[in-house]
């Protein structure tokens, strides 16, 4: 594998004119291992502030295992993975949440008996900051969080054009606005980074369309960094600023959609060359 | 209560009416829109506040006198604004079909010359920018929902707020200006600049002056009693006329609230959150929320349903004398009231209409069971016939004389006349100044006189002195044997059973008549759902056997209901078959409004007429589709073709 593609800490500018900063999230040669099954083997790649960063690859290249390691739910066997200049340790789910990651699921993990809104509520928890006690009253302080929270919230509503169903029951919905409305509840934690376990994963063209419109959006308009899994490349190469490609828990490539769209490597493992 | 009339001679238009609101109810709420899910207001004092600030912004962009100003995107408070601000310039607002695509914008704007462009978000501002090189004369294009919009070239391009903010930076520049501008407004100056749907050919400009607008807003203001309390609902497109006069005429004539719903799909909840007391709609809404009450009351339980039935079978016999002041016995009053309490306040509750004082549909022609449901449950649902070129209002019912199958008396100042051949004529101060550079097709259709011809045939009544319409005049023939040929009348018949969404019969210098049905996929969708009848696309279901035995019986029903006016017998559909696609306006075959094209469908489906006249039992066809995006496809599908039967037509024409 080729050296790392040439960004120094001051960024880069995109080819449509975006500004992305210097290193936000770093991986160091990770290793995870269950047991004797080895699914990532000494990947290194960062995340750089404000980009739409995709990681790709064959079914069983071990993306989520990836992006397990990357909000934290994983600890890798070995390496470091570096946040914000800092080296994390092991974290509690809350702890993940605090440092500003928020993700959402390949399968869909909303409450299915609470409405559209509550759902987006709950994902304001980290940053509700009156007691439990004084929330359930509904008095004093809990009153004007709560409505503080909920603007916030409309707000995502409406920048995902939701509002026809804020009021409905989320087991009600079709997959494609679930999905939407996993996307809100993750934007309304105002991540720093935001990881998408294969948002577009079952739906129709329509459905993949707004939703590509949705993620580049709320990377324009909120400056989210992004990291998402897909396995859908066309989406991905439209979508994202740099791509890395694993297959068989190892790096095969890593750079701008052109350059892995070219990577010899790459193109062996989409098309199935007989593998050693 | 204030009294919002004045001396009229100095209100002669809409930022003079403007002026005179605020200074008579300037603290009342003339907008409100539900954003971020509560509902904003603004007084009418604010209103004048954000108007002025775009007005001054528009002089500092460079609009004239003359100027035309294009209006793209959903009813919003800002894009009202924006039309009153282009007044005050003295420049005229023309607003658009915001689902139009590119290529029909494109006609439009090249047509009316606008340097300045208006619209809501990023979809019609991409719009724009598709057709900007082949319409030179834009300048700029303001945009007033700023998603996604940040990486776009601002040179020449700006949002709403920041020309409001330029405006009010440079007020003491513009001030002046603006004040001249306004002043200069007179009763003959143009008020707004409409396109027509354009049923046939092109689009065209219908200028309405100043007069045309307010008068028309000052005598059907008076003729229904709008005040200032009243609440309307403001969603139907913004380059129809019905809205200018609604949420523009007679809003700013009386002084009443305009409301905006959050968007287009939330527009049952706004409804039903705003409760207006002053509501329009076509048939078409009026019967998707009455299938949409019956299909829910399928599912209701044993007890509620029954309930529901009974005090319907009451309201039915006794609600629309009660609504018209008529005797009616003390005993079905109690009943009656006792059925609001259970079962009419609630549903006009859910439906949105706790509160509506008058109801007006308009349009199309409304089912009579459609329309006597709502009048049953106490909604004073009236009809109206109007155009464009008319300022919306040629006639309308008066309160007390409604019924279902006439449009009403001649609005207050409207004339009206039936010439020999049965087309309608009328002549009012609403009537439009011209079609814009369109010289011909302005004499052709408004005489010297000020006689415009509406185009529809129709009768006066004996005794009611209402006016029935019949169909469009160049549509009404006469068949082969000489028998009258009105397809409109026998495809409305059609279209009053909830089934069937749209219905195009032939026959003109014909033997026999045929039909094109459009099954309604919600309706049809839920009875085959409850008789255990899969399908996996509308195309299947529109072909499935039992899907043309119930279409087969509707045709027949239809049939014998036309069989009994002699007249008309002739029109009886012969043979039918369901179409495999529903008609769109994206595909030519129906208008913005959702009006059938007739000769469009007739030259594009040629070989299916071809095979409802030469006797085959089926027929295989390829049709081209274009999607929303403008992308196009084909479906391909091998249709039915059904007989029906027919009332002794036969026997009638022996005897003649």
């Amino acid at each position: 594998m080729s050296a790392q593609p040439a960004v120094n800490t001051e960024g880069y500018t995109t080819a449509d004119g975006r500004k992305i900063g210097g290193v936000l999230m770093e991986m160091k040669n990770i290793t995870l291992r269950f047991g004797g099954v080895v699914a990532i083997k000494d990947i290194s790649f960062d995340i750089r502030e404000g980009e739409i960063r995709a990681i790709i690859g064959p079914n069983g290249a071990g993306k989520s295992s990836m992006l397990n390691v990357i909000s934290g739910f994983y600890v890798p066997t070995e390496g470091e993975v570096w946040f914000k200049g800092y080296r994390r340790g092991p974290m509690k789910p809350y702890q993940v949440a605090q440092l500003g990651i928020a993700r959402t699921f390949q399968n869909i993990a909303l409450f299915d008996g609470m409405t559209v809104l509550d759902n987006i509520m709950t994902g304001r928890l980290t940053l509700m900051k009156t007691g439990l006690l004084a929330q359930a009253m509904w008095w004093g302080a809990a009153q004007k969080e709560e409505s503080a929270h909920r603007e916030k919230v409309e707000k995502i509503i409406d920048f995902l054009e939701i509002q026809a169903i804020r009021k409905t029951p989320v087991g009600r919905l079709p997959y494609g606005l679930k999905k939407r409305v996993e996307l809100a509840r993750a934007l309304a934690a105002e991540p720093k980074i935001l990881l998408l376990d294969e948002p577009m994963a079952g739906m129709n063209v329509e459905e993949k369309e707004d939703m590509c419109r949705f993620i580049l959006d709320v990377n324009d308009e909120f400056g989210t960094t992004i990291c998402l899994i897909e396995h859908d490349m066309g989406v991905v190469m439209d979508l994202s600023d740099r791509v890395v490609v694993m297959d068989y828990g190892k790096k095969i490539g890593d750079g701008t959609p052109d350059e892995v769209r070219a990577n010899p490597e790459v193109i062996a493992a989409y098309l199935g060359v007989a593998h050693d | 209560m204030v009294v919002l009339t004045a001396p009229s001679d100095a209100l002669t238009s809409i930022p003079a009416l403007l002026a005179r609101n605020v200074a008579r109810i300037g603290a009342l709420p003339a907008y409100r829109e539900k954003e971020f899910g509560i509902w904003q207001s603004w007084t009418w004092a604010q209103t004048d506040e954000q108007v002025r600030a775009l007005a001054l912004g528009f002089l500092s962009l460079g609009v004239e006198r003359g100027d035309h100003i294009a209006i793209i995107g959903r009813n919003r408070p800002a894009h009202y604004w924006a039309m009153v601000a282009a007044q005050m310039c003295g420049a005229v607002p023309v607003p658009l079909y915001q689902d139009a695509v590119a290529d029909e914008m494109a006609y439009v704007l090249d047509h009316c010359g606008a340097r300045f462009i208006v619209c809501g978000d990023q979809e019609q501002v991409d719009k724009v920018l598709e057709i900007e090189d082949r319409v030179q004369h834009i300048q700029h294009v303001m945009y007033n929902d700023r998603r996604g919009m940040r990486k776009y070239d601002h040179s020449r391009m700006n949002a709403l707020a920041d020309v409001q903010a330029e405006g009010r930076a440079g007020h003491f520049r513009y001030e002046g200006e603006l004040t001249k501008r306004i002043a200069e407004l007179h009763y003959d100056s143009t008020c707004v600049m409409l396109y027509t749907s354009g049923t046939t050919g092109k689009p065209k400009g219908v200028v309405l002056s100043n007069r045309n607008i307010i008068e028309t807003a000052k005598n059907t203001s008076g003729f229904d009693h709008l005040r200032h309390g009243d609440e309307v609902l403001a969603y139907l497109p913004m380059a129809w006329v019905g809205d200018f006069i609604f949420s523009v005429g007679q809003a700013y004539w009386t002084g009443f609230t305009v409301n905006c719903p959050e968007s287009p799909a939330t527009m049952m909840t706004d409804l039903r959150e705003i409760g207006p007391t002053y509501f329009f709609a076509p048939p078409r809404v009026f019967e998707g929320q009455l299938t949409n009450v019956m299909i829910r009351m399928e599912d209701a339980g044993r007890l509620k349903k029954k309930m529901f039935d009974h005090f319907m079978a009451l309201a039915r016999r006794v609600g629309p004398a009660i609504l018209d002041g008529k005797s009616v016995s003390a005993l079905d009053r109690l009943r009656y009231g006792l059925g609001n309490i259970l079962v009419y306040g609630p549903l006009k509750n859910t439906l949105g209409f706790s509160r509506i004082r008058v109801g007006y549909t308009a349009g199309e022609a409304i089912g009579p069971e459609i329309f006597d449901f709502y009048r049953s449950l106490g909604i004073n649902l009236k009809q109206l016939y109007g155009q464009t070129e008319a300022s919306v209002f040629i006639t309308q019912q008066p309160d007390g004389q409604v019924r279902s199958d006439t449009v009403g008396v001649p609005s207050p100042g409207v004339e009206v006349k039936i010439a020999e051949n049965g087309e309608v004529f009328y002549r009012s101060p609403g009537t439009f100044v011209e079609y814009f550079k369109n010289p011909e097709s302005t004499a052709s259709t408004k005489d010297a006189e000020g006689w415009v011809a509406t185009g529809d045939a129709g009768f006066f009544e004996e005794g009611t002195g209402h006016l029935r319409i019949i169909d469009r005049a160049k549509d009404v023939g006469k068949m082969a044997d000489g028998h009258l040929f009105a397809p409109k009348y026998v495809e409305n018949k059609l279209k009053f059973y909830p089934n069937i969404l749209e219905a195009v019969v032939f026959g003109n210098a014909r033997t026999m008549c045929t039909a094109f049905i459009n099954i309604d996929l919600q309706a049809v969708g839920n009875w085959a759902e409850r008789n255990n009848i899969a399908y996996a696309s509308y195309q299947e279901l529109a072909g499935h056997p039992r899907v043309y035995d119930m279409i087969q019986s509707h045709v027949e029903e239809v049939n014998r209901s036309v069989a009994a006016d002699p007249m008309l017998a002739g029109c009886q559909v012969h043979r039918f078959l369901i179409l495999h696609k529903e008609l769109d306006a994206d595909d030519g075959e129906m208008t913005r409004t959702r009006k059938v094209r007739r000769n469009v469908i007739e030259s594009k489906f040629a070989e299916l007429i071809d095979a409802l006249y030469d006797g085959r039992g089926s027929i295989y066809t390829e049709t081209e589709v274009t999607y929303e995006d403008g992308r196009k496809g084909a479906i391909k599908a091998t249709l039915t073709i059904r007989d029906a039967a027919v009332q002794g037509t036969q026997t009638r024409m022996a005897a003649e």
